[in-house]
């Protein structure tokens, strides 16, 4: 059976269990009377059918894991010593070999691969037959020793309430899980980048052409490693955005805060959060196929020379994606202010902009810096508008109007297409991740930090 | 104070008002104008792409006169399906375009002529034939799917009267195209193509409904890990977790989870996914797995409010009546908090619907023609197609990807409308 139908399987005699269950403490009920059970039968029911099914899920998982890694260790060991011993890089593409003649998807051509072949997928099966009847198995005890245990006076409720939090727990943890796995796994891999580029070289280098030779002797083959264009080019880019997305952002969330009528309001905010709802591969469309020959020809009727790529068609548009971000940010920030510092402002004379200008503003000023920095790793880590429509070559300048490429688009390059998994450039893609992370994740926690103490200091 | 410095004070004064009202007159416009940028570009982007797409609802079919040859369709005369399926249905295509121009005889012209209809055709008369054998031999009038050149001169996104060195047809296709149009034999027809199929190297071939499936897919697995969880993880943190410094660690987590950039999240799928476990690339499941991590942080907040929004006294009542902590939960606060938690939910898959960079991570860029049938099965999803169609050439492709755009813009505004009816339903006041 594969794993899929044996989960139904379990799935299937845990309902089982759980009429079964309920089925004997009715009839103990009946026979105890109303005051001598202690728990509902359903709880009776709930108890042995979690019992039934947790240990075996448990047991289908940990064989899902570790199936591949022992089947991989048997059938290698079948090879022939010659095959054994080679590097470790090209014993994984004969196993992969190996595996593609198993699935069908390449015919076998090498008498020793299709061996092993037959070898792997014999293993397979049996490996499979051993895992169906051992699940099933240990799902059918435990279910016996918990039915043995209904008995009127069995605690069941407080122990299938037990078992629930201990799943809340296990469900909440994933939260934790997810947040440890991408770093460990961005990490390793940076690890090994860092094993063949010095670290010192891949941040303050300032010159990048990820290319690794496949042959020896080929032209521009060294592959040069640092990220600084990169990261000037993001920061290019990131700064066109925030240029259009902070004051046009802030004087929307003013004017809708301070200004609109409460009707004008109803209508415009929820518009303009429209923007935020766009899914970013269409203002990349946008971006690429309006904004820029857009650029492109006001450049030229002025004799400007704008590059089909600018920093500029793609910092606008992004930041036109942004606005949102700030505004409705700046907007809970900006009505967060205390009634009384405006009153105040008004009672003595101030109009309407200058109470906001030299009273809410100052006050406001964490919370929107705050959310600022928010909005500024959000442009960092922005992805699909760059991939669409900035450049690819890395371009060490500070003229919006030329092409430059950012981390994300890097990333995106170095990983989409058919590459060796641990060659330089590959795990250099990591090596930028980890860079991006790390930056995103020390600007949300000093963004949200500011926030969460501005917010106590009006409450 | 003597009366004539009281006069230039007040004159001062009124100066002064006149200058802080002007101010305050261009502060608002100011307001004002930050909000129009906004709204105006929101105009701008949608009449762009409306405008670029709604061609794409029609398609240009060519009336041709197809004999359906039996010894083309089956020679052997056995009607067995299997020679019918394998016959040369593009050959008939050719014949009748030949017949219509008996004229053309040069081999070069004769392929000019030919490629005024899509490869497409053939396979439409093949699906004529095997439905129904007995029209073989017969002749039939046919609309005939065109070239997406064809179809892009015809919709005037390339004009006729360009430079022949400007143009993807020349002067002779153009005739002949001229020729066929003034016997009334052009139509735009509805296109259902994009609607039913998948991906195509020809524009007038390409379809979403293969990325609209691995979407879907994708969406199921999503939503079948990270709605449970993510009620799960706001039940325990809400209702059960002790307050200590975990419990403020992994609030903290979740709060920095939900602005970790969603490439990042699509390194995590590369390198836990596929290559550690052996996932297959291109899959939705794995789409699906990366998506629901990216999804379960916003799901998670969402419920938290929606568990905060239930008030204290319902719970009081229910352990005053002798529930236990977790019926009350459960059998109280739970029921009460689902709409919210429901339209996080929603609110959350429609991000995750409208996601493509983690997905070019693990490999949902890939060229699918075949729609996918099962999660495992290699797909792409629709963001992924819209950005490998924007990446195409073909001029084709443009008011396709602009017509993708508004179908993916459309499921949005569902799913977010539906999350509005929910909240607008079910949201009670206490």
């Amino acid at each position: 059976m594969d794993s899929t139908t044996l989960l139904i399987a379990v799935v299937g005699l845990a309902l089982f269990a759980y009429y079964f269950g309920r089925q004997r403490a009715v009839v103990a009920a009946i026979a105890a009377g109303p005051r001598g059970f202690h728990s509902l039968p359903g709880y009776h029911g709930g108890y042995v059918a979690l019992w039934c099914a947790l240990p075996a899920i448990a047991l289908l998982v940990l064989w899902q894991v570790f199936e591949p890694v022992w089947l991989r260790s048997a059938v290698i060991d079948s090879l022939p010593e010659a095959t054994r011993t080679l590097p470790e890089a090209e014993l994984g593409l004969i196993y992969n070999d190996i595996r593609n003649v198993v699935e069908g998807n390449i015919p076998s051509t090498d008498p020793e691969i299709g061996a092993a072949a037959e070898r792997y997928s014999s293993l397979r099966d049996s490996s499979r037959r051993i895992a169906s009847g051992a699940v099933i198995v240990l799902g059918l005890v435990t279910l016996i020793w918990a039915y043995r245990r209904v008995r009127p006076d069995f605690r069941a409720r407080n122990r299938v309430e037990r078992m629930i939090e201990y799943l809340l727990v296990a469900g909440s943890s994933v939260a934790i899980l997810t947040t440890i796995g991408i770093f460990l796994s961005v990490f390793f891999e940076a690890l090994l980048f860092f094993q063949q580029v010095s670290p010192f070289e891949f941040l303050f280098g300032l010159s990048w052409s990820p290319q690794t030779a496949i042959r020896a002797d080929q032209v521009g083959s060294s592959g040069a490693f640092g990220a600084v264009p990169l990261f000037a080019g993001t920061l290019l880019i990131s700064g066109l955005a925030m240029l259009v997305a902070v004051p046009v952002g802030l004087m929307s969330a003013i004017y809708l805060s301070e200004y609109a009528s409460r009707r004008f309001r109803s209508y415009a905010k929820p518009l303009l959060e429209i923007l935020a709802g766009i899914p970013t591969v269409v203002y990349g469309y946008f971006a690429a196929l309006t904004v820029a020959p857009l650029l492109r020809g006001l450049g030229e009727s002025i004799g400007l020379d704008v590059a089909s790529e600018s920093a500029l068609a793609t910092g606008l548009v992004m930041g036109i994606m942004i606005i949102p971000f700030v505004s409705s940010l700046s907007d809970d920030v900006i009505t967060a202010v205390p009634h009384a510092l405006r009153d105040g402002s008004y009672a003595l004379g101030a109009t309407r902009s200058e109470t906001i200008r030299l009273v809410v503003f100052p006050a406001a000023l964490p919370g929107i810096v705050g959310a600022v920095l928010l909005a500024v790793s959000r442009a960092i880590g922005e992805t699909m508008i760059v991939v669409m429509a900035a450049g690819l070559a890395a371009n060490l300048t500070a003229n919006p109007l030329e092409a430059v490429t950012t981390v994300t688009v890097q990333i995106v390059m170095l990983l989409t297409g058919d590459q060796e998994f641990d060659s330089a450039k590959t795990l250099a893609a990591f090596a930028l991740g980890l860079v991006l992370f790390l930056v995103t994740l020390t600007l949300n926690i000093v963004a949200l930090r500011v926030v969460r103490r501005y917010r106590e200091q009006y409450e | 104070m003597s009366e004539g410095s009281a006069q230039s004070v007040r004159e001062a004064v009124a100066r002064g008002i006149r200058r802080r009202y002007r101010n305050e007159w261009v502060f608002r416009t100011l307001g004002l104008t930050a909000l129009m940028i906004g709204l105006g570009f929101l105009a701008f982007f949608f009449y762009t792409l409306i405008g670029n797409g709604y061609t794409a609802i029609l398609q240009t079919r060519v009336l041709l006169e197809v004999e359906l040859d039996s010894a083309v369709i089956d020679p052997d005369g056995q009607r067995d399906p299997a020679a019918i399926a394998g016959a040369d249905y593009q050959r008939l295509v050719r014949d009748s375009l030949q017949a219509a121009f008996p004229e053309v005889t040069s081999r070069g012209d004769l392929r000019d002529l030919f490629g005024l209809v899509s490869p497409g055709a053939g396979i439409e008369i093949q699906a004529l034939v095997a439905d129904d054998p007995s029209v073989i031999g017969t002749t039939r009038a046919m609309w005939l799917l065109a070239d997406d050149d064809v179809d892009v001169l015809i919709k005037g996104h390339s004009p006729r009267d360009a430079p022949e060195s400007d143009r993807r047809l020349d002067d002779r296709q153009l005739g002949w195209l001229t020729a066929l149009e003034q016997q009334g034999r052009v139509e735009r027809q509805f296109n259902r193509y994009f609607f039913l199929n998948g991906d195509s190297r020809d524009p007038e071939l390409a379809g979403i409904w293969g990325a609209t499936v691995g979407s879907f897919f994708m969406l199921l697995v999503t939503l079948a890990l990270s709605f449970p969880l993510g009620v799960a993880t706001a039940i325990y943190l809400e209702e059960f977790a002790p307050r200590n410094r975990w419990t403020d660690l992994v609030e903290v987590n979740i709060n920095n989870l939900a602005a970790v950039p969603s490439i990042v999240f699509g390194l995590l799928g590369l390198a836990l996914f596929i290559n550690a476990f052996g996932l297959p690339r291109s899959a939705p499941l794995v789409g699906g797995l990366v998506l629901s991590l990216m999804t379960l942080p916003v799901i998670i907040i969402a419920s938290r409010a929606a568990l905060t929004a239930v008030p204290p006294s319902i719970r009081e009542a229910a352990l005053g009546l002798g529930a236990s902590k977790m019926q009350m939960v459960l059998h109280h606060v739970l029921p009460l908090a689902m709409p919210g938690m429901l339209t996080g939910t929603i609110i959350g898959m429609a991000r995750a619907l409208g996601e493509s960079a983690p997905l070019l991570m693990i490999g949902m860029v890939a060229f699918i023609v075949d729609i996918p049938d099962s999660p495992v099965a290699p797909a792409t999803a629709l963001p992924v197609q819209v950005y490998l169609w924007a990446d195409s050439p073909e001029r084709a492709f443009v008011e396709r990807t602009s017509a993708a755009i508004v179908v993916l813009l459309l499921f949005l505004l569902v799913m977010n409308a539906a999350a509005i009816l929910l909240r607008k339903r079910f949201e009670r006041r206490y």
